[in-house]
């Protein structure tokens, strides 16, 4: 037992950290609020990876993958942290292409993987309905065979980013009557520029644009596009909610924003002494900062098993629902920390070229907003009861 | 990184679980704890045999291991509920030995440790220091080269049972200085030294453990006079550790008993294990549980590392363990329901030591205000 990186994995940080520091664009922001940042920021390193050929690090070698073990992956993703750095969206990187390399056919990987692996193409994912959140498989879109097309349609929603998306993979329902709702359900890869789509805007509490409604109106596919065969699609879904959840805990980012939030708190005042002095407040770090090592040695434990060719099982869910808890913790710690000035809504500052007069600390402009949108990642891929549940079954054995 | 054990540490494991599976059941713990002993001496001796009180020594002092062998052995007394006195004797004691004694103390007092022969408790506690391992007002005057100790020692776990004690007193200064405090070999039986036994809540043993007038030569002082505090400091992290994992050992017996009985236990015509919000009050014990885990993988493979690490680690888990210790415990018994509260049921004893254990050593509050000062002393830069 020991908690030592090896000397070649010591190599390795130094070897992507030195990468990141020469090669990571300066002039494109950080991600905090979504909709402020447009498509070509949120590519551009993506597109730098994708030449670099790390865009894809966990696909096998002969799909453009690494080869990186998965601490060699977890070092990527701390350095990437480290800097803040935009990373590929997971979309088509972690969603789409495992499904296309392992269950698509040759025509399918030579179509698209490139694409992903480049960060030309744009996926989004058609899996919620309005209908159908948590109860995923009661999704009512259709898809019906009509010659050598699908005739999709139906309602998608929470489509995240999909008004920059050029390709989208949709669950539908291609057998009404079957005997379970889960074989019915097709895994359907669409061109989000075929006539009958339209992509509508959901505005967030945070008062942004991240995620949106998608209509299909006899949206006709050809049926080359269906992934593996007609009425097998939950299972790609289940594979792909599976799949590559190494990162999903958040750590890393969650640690530099244990950062940001002590330095905030160093800058904020109280009783005349910084706020980060002040035993209350300085415990409520403590704490975060205690939850999150746990979560950090049992991400490394579950690392270590995966290394070990156990693939990820249900940890991961314990994974998701203690990285959010935190995520969202630290959030709402921040917006804490910034006292009155959490209040102003920065999208309202008057635009008149004026720096003379700032509207509060900069660090504050996001608190809010932050923490608001950070409430949607106890919700999203599987709600955090969802993952109990799923713990409760697995584990539990209950 | 590697979280796998040694073939040999596996070994450790498979004989300690064999031997308190066949030999501790329920049934039987429950007759010692109620024996006038409160102990299984020949238990004690068994383990000697097996080499298992040597696990943490190194080879030079006649063992084989460290922390990694002393946490899988009390994860294992955790499972059992195990009272004889390993963090007391060959922990703490040890550590103390191992860290501070010169070669002539440890081959006398570790040997002793090792055989069996000698059981040490480590008096350190005092009934108005609370926490602070410094505020003693146990004093060790010094008289010709000898000292002589005076004071009264705080539920010094393990005392009824031992033949020598640590004891901690203060050489020099003021009550509460770090410096000035030394540490000191007694034997139980030397004149002046008097207990006061009793019963722990938990199933163990203690006393209040007095010195009036005792005469020790300098051959009794353990590592440098007046400068002890920072060997008693790593002891009582290397003791964490190996808390944290007797701790972790019984959140998981009282998490799988309270799914088992959930199995079992039927209301409105079906088992309550089929009730989700129990399944998820069950999923969260199995969580904390899981984080104890990594936190006392953490705390005991970072007690060889600098000052500033090993406190921040050790003081993180035992905060992590006091409030999952205390929330897989009452749980526990809250899913039992009136079964849990009973006596005859095993569920209520695991509640009662995971309670316990979060005073050892500085519980949960305290632990959080040390992490919370070692922090301070990385200041950031403010942000603008």
């Amino acid at each position: 037992m020991n908690l030592e990186f090896t000397e070649e994995e010591k190599a390795f940080r130094a070897e992507v950290r030195e990468f990141i520091e020469n090669n990571y664009p300066q002039d494109i922001g950080t991600r905090g609020v979504d909709d402020e940042m447009g498509r070509e920021d949120l590519l551009a390193w993506h597109k730098i990876l994708g030449k670099k050929g790390w865009s894809v690090p966990a696909w096998p070698k002969e799909y453009g993958g690494t080869d990186w073990t998965p601490t060699q992956r977890y070092i990527w993703g701390e350095e990437n942290a480290r800097k803040n750095t935009v990373m590929p969206l997971p979309f088509g990187v972690s969603m789409v292409g495992p499904v296309i390399y392992t269950f698509g056919n040759e025509e399918q990987k030579a179509q698209h993987l490139p694409g992903i692996r480049s960060g030309d193409v744009w996926w989004c994912q058609g899996y919620s309905e309005p209908g159908a959140g948590s109860d995923l498989a009661s999704l009512k879109t259709t898809a019906v065979r009509d010659g050598d097309d699908y005739i999709l349609n139906g309602q998608k929603t929470w489509t995240t980013l999909a008004q920059h998306a050029d390709w989208g993979f949709f669950l539908c329902r291609t057998d009404p009557d079957a005997p379970k709702p889960q074989m019915g359900i097709s895994f359907i890869l669409v061109d989000m520029k075929t006539p009958g789509i339209e992509v509508r805007p959901i505005k967030l509490i945070d008062g942004g644009h991240e995620v949106n409604e998608v209509w299909l109106t006899d949206v006709r596919v050809p049926a080359t596009n269906l992934i593996g065969e007609e009425n097998k699609g939950w299972t790609y879904a289940k594979f792909l909610l599976a799949h590559e959840r190494s990162g999903i805990a958040g750590v890393a980012r969650s640690k530099r924003g244990v950062e940001q939030l002590k330095e905030i708190a160093a800058a904020e005042m109280l009783d005349g002494k910084p706020l980060l002095e002040d035993m209350g407040f300085a415990q409520k770090i403590s704490q975060l900062e205690i939850d999150l090592s746990a979560l950090e040695i049992t991400e490394l434990r579950t690392l270590a098993g995966e290394q070990a060719g156990k693939g990820p099982g249900p940890e991961s869910s314990l994974l998701k629902v203690k990285g959010t808890e935190i995520q969202q913790r630290l959030t709402e710690l921040t917006l804490e920390a910034v006292g009155y000035y959490g209040a102003p809504d920065f999208r309202s500052f008057p635009d008149d070229g004026s720096n003379d007069f700032p509207i509060g600390p900069d660090y504050a402009h996001h608190a809010a907003p932050t923490y608001f949108n950070m409430r949607k990642t106890s919700i999203y891929g599987g709600s955090n009861e969802i993952q109990r549940n799923i713990i409760t079954k697995m584990i539990l054995g209950l | 990184m590697d979280f796998d054990f040694t073939d040999e540490q596996n070994m450790v494991r498979d004989g300690i679980s064999r031997l308190i599976r066949e030999q501790y059941d329920f049934d039987t713990r429950r007759g010692v704890i109620a024996s006038e002993a409160g102990w299984r001496p020949e238990l004690w001796a068994q383990l000697a045999e097996l080499g298992m009180l040597a696990a943490p020594f190194s080879e030079e002092d006649g063992g084989f291991g460290g922390a990694t062998e002393a946490m899988i052995i009390m994860e294992e007394f955790g499972k059992g509920l195990a009272v004889e006195p390993f963090i007391p004797s060959v922990v703490c004691a040890g550590g103390v030995l191992k860290h501070g004694g010169n070669s002539a103390q440890r081959e006398e007092y570790i040997g002793g440790i090792i055989s069996g022969e000698m059981v040490f408790a480590f008096a350190y506690a005092e009934p108005r220091g609370r926490y602070d391992l410094a505020n003693l007002e146990t004093t060790a005057k010094a008289d010709g080269g000898d000292y002589v100790l005076n004071g009264h020692k705080a539920v010094v776990i393990g005392a009824p049972w031992a033949t020598h004690f640590v004891v901690t007193a203060r050489t020099s200064g003021g009550q509460t200085d770090k410096d000035g405090v030394s540490i000191f070999i007694v034997d139980k039986a030397a004149q002046g030294v008097s207990t006061r036994d009793y019963a722990t809540v938990d199933g163990r043993r203690a006393s209040e453990v007095y010195f009036e007038n005792v005469a020790v030569g300098p051959e009794a002082v353990i590592g440098e006079v007046d400068n002890g505090l920072p060997l008693i400091e790593l002891v009582s992290d290397e003791a964490i550790a190996a808390l944290c994992a007797e701790a972790c050992g019984a959140m998981k017996v009282a998490h799988e008993m309270t799914v088992e009985y959930s199995r079992q236990r039927k209301q409105f015509g079906t088992p309550i294990g089929k009730f989700q919000v129990l399944q998820h009050r069950m999923v969260d014990m199995f969580m904390e549980y899981e984080q104890s885990v990594s936190m006392t993988y953490m705390a005991t493979l970072k007690l060889g590392d600098d000052e500033v690490t090993r406190k921040k680690a050790a003081s993180a888990a035992k905060v992590r363990i006091g409030q999952g210790g205390r929330f897989v415990g009452q749980q526990s018994i809250q899913i039992h329901g009136g079964m849990g509260m009973t006596d005859e049921l095993a569920v209520g004893h695991y509640f009662k030591r995971l309670t316990m254990i979060d005073s050892e050593f500085g519980n949960v509050d305290h632990h959080l205000k040390r992490y919370t000062d070692l922090s301070a002393a990385d200041v950031p830069v403010a942000a603008e």
